[in-house]
């Protein structure tokens, strides 16, 4: 079985810095797969260089086709779909058209439109709660289900989540874990990067741990959570 | 100044303030959509002055033969650019989007163009034939350099406004232009106070438009795609809108609205080719008012400068625009005053 | 290596060639030159303005303009001589920037450009509307410069005395980039925080550039009135303005050079241009800027860094001037007194931040005292850097106080912090990357020293520079930088670059040193490396606070931590007991769900 996501030997700097130095990893069907590691660890530059935010160099295939090349919306038009660290939800604009914007990339009919949102307003109900309201209105909470609520819109094929813990309360953040954990019966494929290592293991099958840039450590989530490694690259070991 | 004459400056000057609504609506429209600052939208409008002007006397315009330039240069530079790429199986289609769409209004031009047309048909076609060419040149001076700063891009601007009123003077000549009121008459609004109805056409026509603008903003998918790429480009990137794709819609939209701002205009002014750096700055110090972001303050800011304008005429005709372009300094110290940008990361590069 | 010119030889060439090029050439060539001499002035007054300071004005032909008609006016209602109509064309033109200057240069982003078209636009329009100033036709029969009773009626005459002024003025800018104030006008663009953690004010350096451009503008404007002798409205136009803006692009924004260079290529473009074009149509003038747009845009799209930057490969790599020798006996600048090791330093008392709702720091509090290093650490989002924030004066306290040696600081501005001897370094590294290590360093001594203005441009500060090097050289020596210092600091890689923010607030002999999440982004011998080198500073006596995430870089060094979670303070105490502390393990890895 090929992986739908296969990065190999990737490495992505701005200026000066490189901050991701050749990783390479492997997203699966239907798989979840978490990325986690310290602040500057590389994470977030990932991601962007994934979706096509920064440029790269090394190999990113999708579903087993070179994507490095393609400009953002042509990546998001096959399918990937990031929800970034930051959200970048439209603040001005409600909550509705914030999610219909999300279809953007598909263009389906109108029905098939109103029909995606409202079932994202059925996993979502605060959502629905608050359809009018505009985005910058929401609370951080609501904010990231606004976010992930619109990358499902686009009906994603991979997913990739940016901290989606991050500034949230536990409870939130549990809430928010067990939509994550819930899409896989959907068929679709999650690259979750999270600070939160040991709630972000337990949702995923897989997990790499990265350090400056490289992938310090990887292996099943069910094995890492008992690997003392982590614990140092976080609290620092002796 | 007597109540009387206070009230026909205003009249003049809510007619000067529709055309700097619609001219205000296209510079903020093509700012929060491109981050262009877009000084030569008067010179925009004064082609559509001027192809009214030769259509309605039953001559050809040259505007075909303006668009039809940029339309081939267009398409070289493209075809360039794409066997740069490697891309060659592009080629029809951007052939296709950048050669032959922007041509469509010139065929029925050619066809029409000479004879005696009827006022709406003079109109239409005069707008049709302006819509192509801003983002025909949108195409050939601000693309290649989309991601540059905002400084660059209104240095980019600038230079494109000597280059339009160059253009202009090449493709129109010297001569001035007055065409014919669409309405002729007045009406007594108040006691003893008349206003022809030209003007209340202007006002009604930008009313209107400006209305459609914003239905068509808040309800289409286009529209909110607009929005939401003013908003947070990256955000729109994410969810799929192709940034060079909504600047060029943009700037058809900008171009279309340069057009009625210079339909509308063309009766009340004699135009000339360098008529339109006037037009274009006044309607700025309006959407600078309006943070070049604000559509109603925009609206609020256009009818400030058109009033203004009105009485500094009557105060001193020759010192109206140091009047109105002073203007831009209190109102840029109140927006720098309320804008919670941070100056500090503003580490602009030429 | 061969193909390299030296610029010293293109210099002296071209100094060589302007003194002959008179008598080379006709009369006609000589206005040419004339008036590529008065366009170089105003661009290098331009070129500091937006290539150093980054704020271009597309209405730098008003000030022109107002030099022109000031001294025009003076010499032809009042009979008052050319030289005395210099002194009142540059003192006028300076007074108007000043006032036009503090109105827009507070404004921030675009608009501070936008503002210059309003000006630019209407100044021109003030002249054809004033009567005194003859409106639109201007004012003739102005008198010619004289030297001595002999009146400089040739344009041979006026050759002499425009390039003569042109080579004062590029000495005098030169100089004064060379200068502690110009080291400041330099270091404008790197932003407001920047120039305050060292305790400079971007306000008033943009200010100064300002008014000097507009005053350099000014001479220009003067000797265009008594060379032309006539003056009108047309050439101070929006489009003069523009046209400026455009040789200064042209000729490359970053340097000084770039001046002549764009002014002498526009100039003879122009000309040749008026001569061809009349052969192809009657619109020569119209086409004219139809061809000088479309160079233009090319030139935006393929070489925005100008002709300089175009040719720099074939030009010398410039080595880092400094007009002050190695002098061994500078004497050294004024240090303050430290206080006593563990006596208190600064004392952080429930401080509170609220952004509209969100309160990012609630009730925080931990003390300082002078010799240890603390760490204030938490994972994202915890308020660290809101705390570094309030800390240094770029955020204002929401409630709660801030003591240092026992005064309030909260309330102060960052300027007013960092001259308490409260120095800081930044988390995205905020050096000037074009100028070398040891000018970077040497701005952190800003504070310690005084020389102005004209001290710099007039080159009478050599003793203070050379005190300010030497404690520059000092503290790059006490990082172990001293084999690069002559490098620029873009060029080190990101380790060396914390390490030289650290020299320079070091150059600043502070008492306590703020560092901004250090080690995010180092490599594992980057972080040692800094690490050894914050431990040695403390056996020296310095006190340090660093605010970071990276829990590893600080266990093994920091005497005590600080550890911070949404918003408040999870634990106090030394590193062992932290790792120690289930709230901070559940803060860093999460709950154990």
């Amino acid at each position: 079985m090929t992986a739908l996501l296969e990065i190999k030997d990737l490495h992505v700097g701005y200026g000066q810095v490189e901050a991701v130095l050749g990783v390479s990893l492997e997203l699966e069907k239907g798989q979840i797969v978490s990325v986690i590691g310290p602040n500057g660890a590389g994470k977030t530059t990932l991601l962007s260089a994934c979706i096509g935010l920064l440029p790269s160099r090394g190999t990113i295939l999708f579903d087993g086709e070179p994507i490095g090349g393609l400009g953002v919306e042509a990546r998001v038009a096959r399918g990937l779909c990031l929800v970034p660290e930051s959200r970048e939800l439209f603040g001005e604009m409600s909550v509705s058209d914030n999610l219909l914007l999300g279809a953007y990339s598909k263009r389906p009919t109108r029905s098939e439109l109103l029909a995606r949102r409202d079932h994202v307003y059925e996993r979502f109900p605060r959502l629905a709660e608050r359809r009018r309201q505009r985005a910058d209105t929401l609370s951080g909470g609501e904010r990231q289900m606004l976010a992930l609520g619109r990358a499902l819109m686009s009906k994603p094929r991979v997913l990739m989540l940016d901290e989606p813990s991050l500034g949230l309360a536990p409870l939130i953040v549990e809430e928010i874990l067990r939509i994550v954990h819930d899409l896989r019966q959907d068929g679709v494929s999650v690259l979750l990067v999270e600070q939160n290592a040991l709630a972000a293991l337990n949702v995923s099958d897989y997990g790499y741990v990265l350090e400056t840039g490289e992938v310090a450590l990887h292996g099943p989530s069910a094995e890492l959570i008992s690997e003392e490694r982590i614990f140092a690259s976080y609290l620092g070991g002796v | 100044m007597s109540w009387d004459i206070a009230m026909i400056l205003t009249v003049d000057g809510l007619g000067a303030a529709s055309i700097y609504l619609l001219a205000g609506l296209g510079l903020v429209l093509v700012f929060s959509v491109t981050r262009v600052i877009f000084v030569p939208f008067g010179d925009i409008a004064v082609f559509g002055a001027l192809t009214l002007a030769y259509l309605e006397t039953g001559r050809i315009p040259p505007t075909i033969a303006l668009v039809a330039t940029l339309a081939a240069l267009t398409v070289l530079v493209e075809i360039v650019r794409l066997i740069r790429q490697g891309t060659h199986a592009a080629i029809p289609r951007t052939v296709l989007n950048w050669g032959l769409l922007p041509l469509l209004p010139c065929l029925p031009a050619m066809l029409l163009a000479g004879g005696d047309l009827p006022t709406y048909l003079t109109v239409l076609l005069a707008l049709a034939l302006v819509v192509p060419i801003t983002p025909l040149m949108a195409r050939l001076v601000f693309h290649p350099i989309a991601d540059a700063s905002v400084l660059v891009l209104l240095i980019a601007a600038l230079v494109m406004h000597f280059l339009l009123s160059g253009l202009g003077l090449l493709f129109f000549g010297p001569e001035g232009f007055r065409t014919q009121p669409f309405l002729r008459g007045a009406i007594e609004v108040l006691p003893g106070i008349t206003a022809s109805y030209q003007i209340l056409l202007m006002i009604g026509a930008s009313l209107v438009l400006a209305a459609l603008f914003f239905v068509a903003f808040e309800r289409t998918m286009i529209g909110k795609a607009l929005r939401a790429t003013a908003l947070n480009r990256v955000g729109a990137q994410l969810v799929g809108i192709r940034p060079a794709a909504t600047a060029t819609v943009t700037f058809c939209l900008a171009s279309l609205l340069a057009g009625f701002v210079g339909i509308l205009i063309a009766p009340a002014t004699t135009m000339y080719y360098d008529s339109g750096l006037a037009i274009g700055l006044k309607a700025f110090v309006g959407a600078i008012i309006g943070g070049l972001s604000s559509y109603p303050l925009t609206a609020l800011g256009s009818l400030a400068v058109g009033l203004l304008e009105s009485f500094a005429s009557f105060w001193n005709g020759a010192m109206k625009d140091v009047i109105v372009f002073s203007l831009l300094i209190p109102a840029l110290l109140v927006r720098s005053h309320f804008s919670t940008h941070a100056e500090d990361d503003a580490e602009e590069e030429v | 290596m061969k193909r390299e010119l030296s610029l010293r030889f293109i210099a002296a060439f071209t100094v060589v060639g302007l003194i002959l090029a008179p008598h080379v050439f006709g009369r006609f060539t000589v206005s040419l030159f004339n008036d590529i001499g008065m366009a170089t002035l105003v661009v290098l007054g331009l070129v500091l303005l937006s290539g150093i300071g980054g704020v271009i004005s597309f209405g730098q032909a008003a000030f022109v303009g107002i030099a022109a008609y000031a001294s025009a006016w003076l010499n032809t209602s009042l009979g008052f001589s050319p030289w005395l109509g210099l002194f009142f064309a540059v003192g006028f033109t300076a007074t108007s920037a000043l006032i036009i200057g503090a109105l827009t240069l507070r404004l921030g982003g675009h608009y501070l450009p936008l503002s210059t078209i309003a000006w630019g636009l209407s100044v021109p329009l003030l002249f054809g509307n004033i009567a005194a100033l003859g409106r639109h036709s201007g004012i003739i029969d102005i008198a010619p410069l004289q030297i001595g009773g002999w009146e400089l009626l040739s344009p041979v005459a006026a050759f002499y005395v425009i390039w003569a002024l042109v080579g004062l003025v590029a000495i005098f800018c030169y100089n004064l980039l060379d200068s502690r104030t110009g080291r400041v006008l330099r270091a404008v663009r790197g932003g407001k925080v920047l120039l305050a953690s060292f305790g400079a004010d971007i306000f008033l350096a943009r200010l100064k550039l300002f008014v000097l451009s507009a005053m350099i503008a000014a001479i220009a404007g003067w000797l265009y009135a008594h060379v032309n002798r006539f003056v009108s409205p047309a050439p101070f136009s929006l489009h003069a303005s523009i046209e400026y803006v455009f040789m200064m692009v042209v000729g490359g924004i970053a340097d000084l050079a770039g001046a002549f260079a764009g002014a002498t290529v526009v100039i003879a473009l122009r000309s040749v241009l008026q001569d061809v074009l009349p052969i192809f149509s009657d619109y020569a003038a119209q086409i004219q800027s139809v061809v000088f747009s479309i160079l233009f845009i090319l030139l935006l799209h393929h070489a925005r860094g100008g002709l300089l930057k175009v040719l720099s490969p074939w030009l010398e790599r410039k080595p880092v001037r400094n007009k002050v020798g190695w002098a061994e006996t500078a004497s050294s600048l004024k240090r303050r007194d430290l206080p006593a090791k563990g006596a208190p330093l600064l004392k952080v008392e429930g401080v509170v931040k609220r952004f509209r709702g969100l309160v990012a720091v609630n009730e925080v509090s931990f003390d300082i005292s002078a010799g240890e290093i603390v760490g204030l650490i938490g994972p994202n989002g915890a308020g660290k850097s809101t705390m570094f924030n309030l800390l240094t004066g770029t955020l204002p306290l929401s409630g709660g106080r801030i003591e240092f040696l026992g005064t309030e600081i909260s309330g102060k501005s960052q300027k007013e912090i960092a001259l308490m001897g409260i120095a800081r370094t930044f988390q995205h590294v905020k050096l000037r990357p074009q100028m070398s290590v040891l000018e970077n360093v040497a701005l952190g001594a800003h504070a310690r020293a005084s020389s102005g203005f004209l001290r710099g441009g007039l080159n009478l500060d050599s003793t203070e520079e050379a005190s300010i090097f030497a404690e520059a050289r000092h503290q790059i020596s006490r990082i172990g930088l001293s084999q690069r210092e002559l490098d620029n600091a873009g060029s080190l890689p990101l380790g060396l670059q914390r390490m030289v923010e650290i020299a320079r607030s070091l150059a600043s002999d502070p008492m306590l040193l703020i560092l901004d999440e250090p080690a995010a982004g180092l490599r594992k011998a980057e972080k040692r490396a800094l690490s050894d080198l914050l431990a040695r500073l403390r056996e020296e006596g310095v006190t340090i606070l660093i605010v970071e995430h990276d829990m590893e870089f600080v266990m093994n060094l920091v005497d005590r931590l600080v550890v911070m979670n949404f918003g408040t303070r999870l634990f106090e105490g030394d590193p062992a007991a932290a790792r120690a502390d289930c709230g901070v393990r559940a803060a860093y890895l999460g709950e154990a769900a």
